[in-house]
């Protein structure tokens, strides 16, 4: 991704919101910007790295990318760290404790929640740690917005020596408007100033510290009513009253256009005195956040009588065709229950998003599926996609890094039902580096019988294919220390002899490790070793078809889960033992297919062949 | 106070380019001096899932999203996610489909069907559809890849404004690929257009 980088002054371009953030910390003369790639959050990290004069890496986690800018800021120097909603779990350790020291550069942490959950596993709603760590919480509601207040957050955070949230959401994130951009400012490290009251968090120290914190936490309280962040937009219509904030503000504005509406761009602290204003203006005020009743919940103990999740819904997007109806409803005092969701799409096939056309992670899944009394531990990324259709191969996807605890307690906790049950841990080369390899420690240093797919294809997929340690680049695709996974496991306490390095197109061998390692009562590690299809490693071979008068419509190619194989024709047929058997007779979309070989394997009448004569292709004999 | 704008809907399946396609009418839409906001949910749509994109514009544009019946034109990168997004259109609106068949594995698994004629259920609700093969104009002028631009094409006139603006934003785009690669690109924007006329002429709409 090019990142956006005309001066100042031309006209206004268009940005999403992550673009944007970039744009502004770069402009702010920040030194160091950190990251771990997750949607919606992604593209700040990625546009970032393209500019020039900071620091920018891909961290291994979003703990360590945080602690990354809390060093950086420690020197003085102006930091930055982007990651998802759920990264911020990870990173709170540092967070929860960084609030008492403070920051000396500026320091914002941009956090972005999967409103909606296009891709993650859970909603949860960022806002919260604004009172929990007793931080400010910025909420853009566009690009522009978002360029503004993250340019003004590093000063916010100066201001009061605090870290500043910059609170996005995918609608925000992901959406494209015009930006007026400007400079960037020549800002100079202030340095270290050792001090260990300051910086050495121990428990006196950190007593001497809370004051401190709550002080700083009164002081914004009283910005929050004074900021032109918080504004009150007075309207004509006086019947209902808003208090919004972030995308929810656009949706509320453009469906109830003369209403009057307290728009928060500081959301923690809340501006009490506005929204008494507001209430005093108006018959009903209404909270419309995304997600959790948060600020209803507190404008309710500070006396106001808001309405809010009792008719709004509690997931997902408040988008105007999910807002104006509910309003409309209370208007007409109908006692309408919470709506589920937004809105039902008619009644059509579902297409969710499925592996890729010779992604590695098939074969290990259609292995996983061919193979009796597993129970599969997952983890978080592409091959999350293996719970689904056609291997269903997953029976737990909690976060980042725990199919290696789980696949433990599994086996800790069965009981007779399934004491013969096979515990299986999947887990991605970027996941095991990001938080799964505490967990394997675990495994080997308390005698665990798992076996692990350690599934190494060179690069964090799910968010577009970023570097990691695995494929020896940095940020830049600069040329970086490569992790060696059999070295590292083994550092690990996995056996030697337990650790095997498995091509997952040669699905005979596959399947007999597997099931070999499944057998024997010890922590064993299958690393599969090919790249992801979409990074520049990936070298496609000569596409297949399908050899129409030998297919028998066994249909076990379909079972392979490849989206580039096509049914052509379907019928039944009665075996002499009158069971009635379904055929599938295929095709292959030679546009989509790669030549990786898997569905050829399990073809009973051999009839998938070469598109032509085969060149570089490693022949693969079925079992 | 209200603000009046136009509302595109562009859906397909991951790695169609639909993005892009929207990416270029947003554009158009600049050069035009138009406020543009557009959006859409990333993330796994490169796995083959569903994508749409919303284009709005006008002097002044909040919500970056288009609410159901309220867009005023549908480009379809594929005939079924062309019916699944239909209701969005407003009444009596066009949509332009290019009416290629992509089955995903679900329905190859036998799990779910596909729909028999998505462009006559598509008629069938009154929604005013434009279908034509894109894929194949697009392979006939020599690459595949053209297909975006063919589909802009048969937007091109659809537009509030002179489909020459979208055609300069296409050419924008391919100049640095130099002159061959633009007048392909040039070529396929013209059969777009040509293909949708046709096709909306009433004795094959």
């Amino acid at each position: 991704m090019a990142a956006v980088m005309p001066a100042a002054g031309r006209d206004r371009l268009l940005m999403s919101g992550n673009e944007a953030v970039a744009r502004a910390v770069w402009e702010a003369g920040t030194k160091v910007a950190a990251g771990y790639p997750g949607t919606p959050a992604t593209e700040m990290l990625e546009s970032l790295s393209a500019y020039p004069d900071l620091y920018t890496e891909w961290s291994v986690n979003e703990k360590v990318s945080l602690e990354v800018a809390i060093g950086a800021s420690m020197m003085g120097s102006r930091a930055f760290s982007a990651m998802k909603h759920v990264g911020l779990n990870v990173a709170s350790d540092a967070l929860m404790t960084l609030t008492l020291t403070g920051v000396e550069g500026g320091l914002v942490i941009a956090v972005a929640d999967d409103v909606g959950m296009s891709s993650s596993q859970n909603e949860q709603d960022s806002r919260h740690w604004g009172r929990f760590a007793h931080v400010p919480i910025l909420e853009p509601a566009d690009s522009q917005e978002a360029y503004d207040m993250c340019r003004y957050a590093f000063e916010l955070s100066e201001e009061f020596q605090v870290p500043v949230i910059l609170r996005l959401t995918s609608r925000i994130c992901h959406v494209k408007g015009l930006v007026k951009v400007g400079e960037r400012i020549e800002r100079k490290t202030t340095g270290f100033n050792r001090n260990a009251e300051r910086w050495v968090m121990v428990p006196g120290h950190a007593k001497r510290r809370i004051p401190l914190m709550l002080e700083r936490e009164q002081e914004l309280k009283r910005l929050s009513d004074e900021t032109p962040l918080n504004v009150l937009e007075r309207g004509s219509d006086r019947r209902v009253g808003f208090i919004t904030s972030g995308p929810a503000y656009m949706h509320v504005r453009e469906t109830f256009p003369e209403a009057p509406v307290l728009k928060l761009g500081l959301s923690y602290p809340w501006p009490l005195a506005k929204a008494y204003e507001l209430e005093e203006m108006v018959d009903t005020v209404v909270v419309v956040e995304e997600v959790e009743p948060l600020l209803e919940t507190e404008l309710k103990a500070a006396g106001i009588a808001v309405q809010g999740k009792a008719f709004l819904p509690r997931i997902g997007e408040l988008a105007p065709e999910v807002v104006k109806p509910a309003v409309e409803r209370l208007l007409r005092k109908e006692a309408v229950p919470a709506p589920e969701s937004a809105v039902a799409l008619p009644p059509l096939f579902p297409r969710p998003p499925t592996l890729c056309a010779s992604c590695p992670h098939m074969g290990v899944y259609y292995t996983l599926s061919q193979l009796k009394n597993l129970t599969i531990s997952g983890d978080i990324g592409c091959y999350t996609l293996g719970a689904g259709h056609p291997w269903n191969s997953l029976d737990s996807t909690i976060c980042m890094g725990a199919s290696m605890g789980i696949a433990l307690g599994m086996d800790k906790g069965r009981g007779e039902a399934d004491k013969n049950k096979r515990i299986v841990a999947v887990i991605g080369d970027s996941t095991f580096m990001h938080m799964g390899m505490q967990g394997l420690l675990d495994i080997t240093w308390n005698r665990g019988n798992v076996t692990i797919l350690l599934l190494d294809n060179g690069t964090v997929g799910m968010t577009g294919g970023q570097n990691t340690p695995a494929n020896g680049r940095d940020i830049h695709g600069q040329g970086a220390p490569r992790i060696d996974f059999p070295r590292l496991v083994e550092a690990l306490g996995v056996k030697k002899e337990r650790i095997h390095v498995v091509d997952p197109y040669q699905l005979p061998v596959l399947f007999k490790t597997l099931r070999d390692e499944t057998k024997i009562d010890d922590v064993s590690v299958i690393i599969t070793d090919r790249p992801c299809v979409l990074i520049e490693e990936f070298k496609p071979f000569k596409p297949y078809v399908v050899e129409e008068d030998k297919c028998t419509g066994c249909g076990n190619c379909v079972e392979v889960g490849c989206p580039a194989i096509h049914v052509t024709r379907r019928d039944k047929v009665v075996k002499p033992s009158g069971k009635e058997v379904d055929l599938a007779f295929t095709r292959i979309d030679s546009i989509a297919c790669t030549g990786c070989g898997l569905c050829v394997q399990p073809c009973a009448p051999e009839a998938i062949i070469h598109f032509e004569p085969a060149g570089r292709v490693v022949s693969i004999q079925p079992v | 106070m209200t603000y009046e704008t136009t509302n595109i809907l562009v859906c397909g399946i991951g790695g169609q380019g639909v993005m892009t396609a929207t990416e270029i009418l947003s554009e158009a839409a600049i050069a035009e001096g138009h406020d543009v906001k557009k959006t859409e949910v990333a993330g796994m749509s490169q796995r083959g899932g569903v994508v749409t994109s919303h284009l709005r514009f006008g002097k002044k544009v909040l919500s970056p999203q288009i609410a159901p019946g309220t867009a005023d034109v549908l480009l379809g990168f594929e005939a079924a996610e062309a019916l699944r997004w239909a209701h969005f259109l407003k009444p009596g609106a066009m949509a332009l489909v290019n009416d290629a068949r992509m089955v995903p594995p679900v329905v190859e698994l036998g799990l779910f069907k596909y729909p028999d004629d998505p462009i006559g259920d598509m008629r069938a609700r009154g929604v005013r559809t434009v279908s034509f093969d894109a894929a194949t104009i697009a392979r006939d002028l020599g690459d595949l890849r053209l297909g975006n631009t063919v589909m802009l094409g048969a937007i091109a006139d659809q537009l509030p404004f002179s489909a020459d603006v979208l055609l300069a934003c296409v050419v924008k785009r391919f100049e640095r690929k130099g002159e061959k690669v633009v007048e392909m690109n040039r070529k396929a924007f013209a059969a777009g257009r040509a293909a949708a006329a046709q096709a909306a002429t009433p004795a094959n709409a």
